[in-house]
């Protein structure tokens, strides 16, 4: 079977990319393997690019916000870019809120939000000879 | 899995076409098409003369050159007689279609076109009547057959005609709202949107898709939204517009509000709006300060001792 | 067991759409499982794509078959999809309307203030759809099933 959805490790990130339409299990699918590649890999943000999505509904939603906790939980921060004009103003109407998921337009501002991010915390942390 | 969809192969085919063509009922009538056809196709040369002369007789067709006219006739005279034969509208649709799209914006209105198919009805009709005409049963069948065949490809391509009539129309008049809203970039990733008017829930609809694709395409990172020039607006466009804000912030994008009345004012706390989620500036100038501020920059006078008036 | 409830949204301002047509059904999609979710929702696609909606109108229409089909999968063992197009003044409207034969809607104002479900979801799915809509309309009956139809206009 040909891969819905492709992971790969771009410095200390993991970008993953739906490569077509998901069906329910197929979310469940990405969100196990990610949940379980972060801690492997000892990445610190995960960007997922739903640019090829045509819809996102109420169940996709739940569990794109869930899949963040689980992946904040094991230590990264998830990101999520392309969500097309269209998708963002039916999740808007629909009421479906990302519960605090950032979102960035393109993978290009979604590593930059990263990369500012970690500038940002490790900034205030001490480095640790 | 068990899916069981009717259709489900056939592409949405001639939706709102009652008068697709049905095939002929039976074999004899076939048949009889079959031969009209041939005899038709026979004589093709001659009728398109008569067809042409009797449409610029009727003043049709006038904004097309002499063979341009003949060229068209060619085309809608094959098409129609695959019609005829084949009873198959499918041919034929897409033919009226791109007829439309070549003649609509060249100002041919929908009673030349669909004079000329009647035309070419009778042109036809006339030929038969020649051929058959000595024998009365003959004729019958013949016209029998035709007749029906004929006034159904009429209606298909008149409808299809004023349906991309009616197109053209509305993307005219989409066009025309799209002016009366002008996103500006004023800085790289910033956009400012003045509102001025009536916010109809059309012009509401037509809005939030400008602002999303403006986004996308200026790589946006934050808008300021002025509306100063809106009086007022109702709970739907109201609601609207805050869905639109929303939408925006996750294509990656800051809204910024300014010129609220008071009476929008009311109907956003009416519609219980959040304000978390809807960052407002009293005024456009503050509603730029804010937002370049997001953007890490500073607007400061180019000469720091000019008073602050100067950068008005 | 009596009709539970009827509802449409407040008619919207300068809405006169009398004398709208609606044409015979175009689609009729089974939904028993989760992949045909997504068959029903590209058909909607299509419809409103080929019918002039914008990008947005057909993702929304989209959105709502989503919706729909997948209640209909999880609380009403399946049903139908049947989309069909209602012309009226200027603009041409996609109805869809979602019919099952499953236990129906017995708290139906709870269910459409929204954030209540039975399946552990937000909650957000009738309500969302109620609002997407131009016209909504919910016939329910316990033990009997439930029909939505939902009708949004190009324009
Ligand atoms: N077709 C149906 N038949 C029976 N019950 C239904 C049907 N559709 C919805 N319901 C009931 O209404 C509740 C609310 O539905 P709604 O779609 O609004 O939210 P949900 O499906 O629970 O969650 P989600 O936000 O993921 O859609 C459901 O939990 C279910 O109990
Ligand atoms: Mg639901």
């Amino acid at each position: 079977m040909q891969k819905k959805t492709t992971i790969l490790q771009l410095r200390n990130y993991l970008v993953a990319t739906v490569q077509t339409t998901l069906v329910d299990q197929d979310f469940i699918t990405l969100r196990d393997r990610l949940v379980s590649q972060v801690g492997n890999s000892r990445c610190t943000g995960v960007v997922l690019d739903v640019s090829e999505l045509d819809v996102l509904d109420s169940f996709c939603v739940r569990t794109l916000s869930d899949m963040a906790r689980m992946i904040r939980l094991r230590g990264a921060d998830m990101l999520i870019v392309g969500i097309q004009p269209g998708v963002a103003f039916s999740m808007a109407q629909l009421g479906l809120d990302l519960d605090g998921v950032p979102t960035a337009l393109d993978l290009d501002e979604g590593l930059a939000y990263l990369d500012s991010k970690s500038r940002r915390s490790s900034g205030r942390i001490p480095a640790w000879h | 899995m068990s899916t069981s969809n009717e259709k489900f192969d056939s592409p949405l085919s001639d939706l709102e076409l009652p008068t697709a063509i049905e095939p002929p009922a039976d074999r004899a009538s076939t048949a009889i098409l079959r031969e009209i056809v041939a005899h038709l196709r026979q004589r093709r040369a001659q009728l398109l003369e008569a067809w042409a002369s009797r449409i610029s007789e009727a003043g049709f067709l006038t904004a097309m050159s002499a063979e341009e006219v003949l060229e068209e006739c060619g085309a809608m005279y094959d098409n129609y007689l695959a019609a005829v034969e084949t009873g198959s509208s499918k041919s034929l649709d897409s033919y009226a279609h791109e007829l439309s799209e070549r003649t609509v914006t060249r100002g041919v209105g929908t009673h030349e076109v669909v004079g000329t198919v009647l035309l070419l009805r009778d042109v036809l009709a006339k030929s038969l009547y020649a051929e058959y005409g000595q024998n009365q049963d003959n004729l019958t069948r013949v016209l029998g057959a035709y007749g029906p065949a004929a006034s159904r490809i009429a209606t298909m391509v008149a409808v299809g005609f004023v349906r991309e009539h009616e197109h053209i129309i509305r993307q005219q008049q989409e066009a025309m709202r799209k002016l009366s809203t002008p996103v500006l970039t004023i800085h790289e990733r910033l956009l400012i949107l003045p509102i001025i008017g009536i916010l109809d829930p059309q012009r509401a609809r037509q809005l939030t898709e400008q602002l999303l694709e403006a986004i996308r395409s200026n790589r946006a990172k934050v808008v300021v939204m002025d509306l100063t020039g809106v009086a007022t607006m109702d709970a739907p466009v109201a609601n609207n517009l805050v869905q639109t804000v929303g939408a925006a912030r996750l294509l990656g994008a800051e809204v910024i509000i300014t010129g609220v009345s008071p009476e929008l004012a009311r109907t956003l706390v009416t519609i219980g709006v959040d304000l978390e989620k809807l960052a407002t500036v009293g005024d456009l100038r503050g509603g730029i300060e804010r937002a370049a501020r997001l953007l890490g920059y500073k607007v400061v006078p180019i000469d720091e001792t000019t008073t602050d008036t100067a950068t008005e | 067991m009596a009709l539970k409830d009827s509802m449409r949204p407040s008619e919207l301002p300068g809405d006169n759409r009398a004398g709208t047509a609606e044409s015979p059904v175009t689609q009729r999609i089974r939904i028993d499982a989760i992949p045909d979710i997504v068959t029903a929702r590209q058909h909607g696609r299509e419809l409103a794509d080929r019918y002039g909606f914008s990008e947005t109108q057909a993702t929304l229409i989209a959105t709502v078959i989503s919706e729909l089909s997948r209640n209909m999968v999880l609380y009403a063992q399946g049903g139908t999809i049947s989309l069909r197009m209602a012309h009226g003044n200027p603009s041409v409207g996609v109805v869809i309307r979602a019919e099952d034969h499953g236990p129906g809607i017995p708290n139906l104002d709870r269910v459409m203030m929204g954030g209540y479900s039975t399946s552990g979801g937000l909650g957000l799915g009738l309500c969302g759809v109620r609002r997407i809509a131009d016209e909504f309309r919910i016939d329910t009956q316990e033990g009997k099933g439930t029909t939505i139809t939902v009708t949004k206009w190009s324009e």
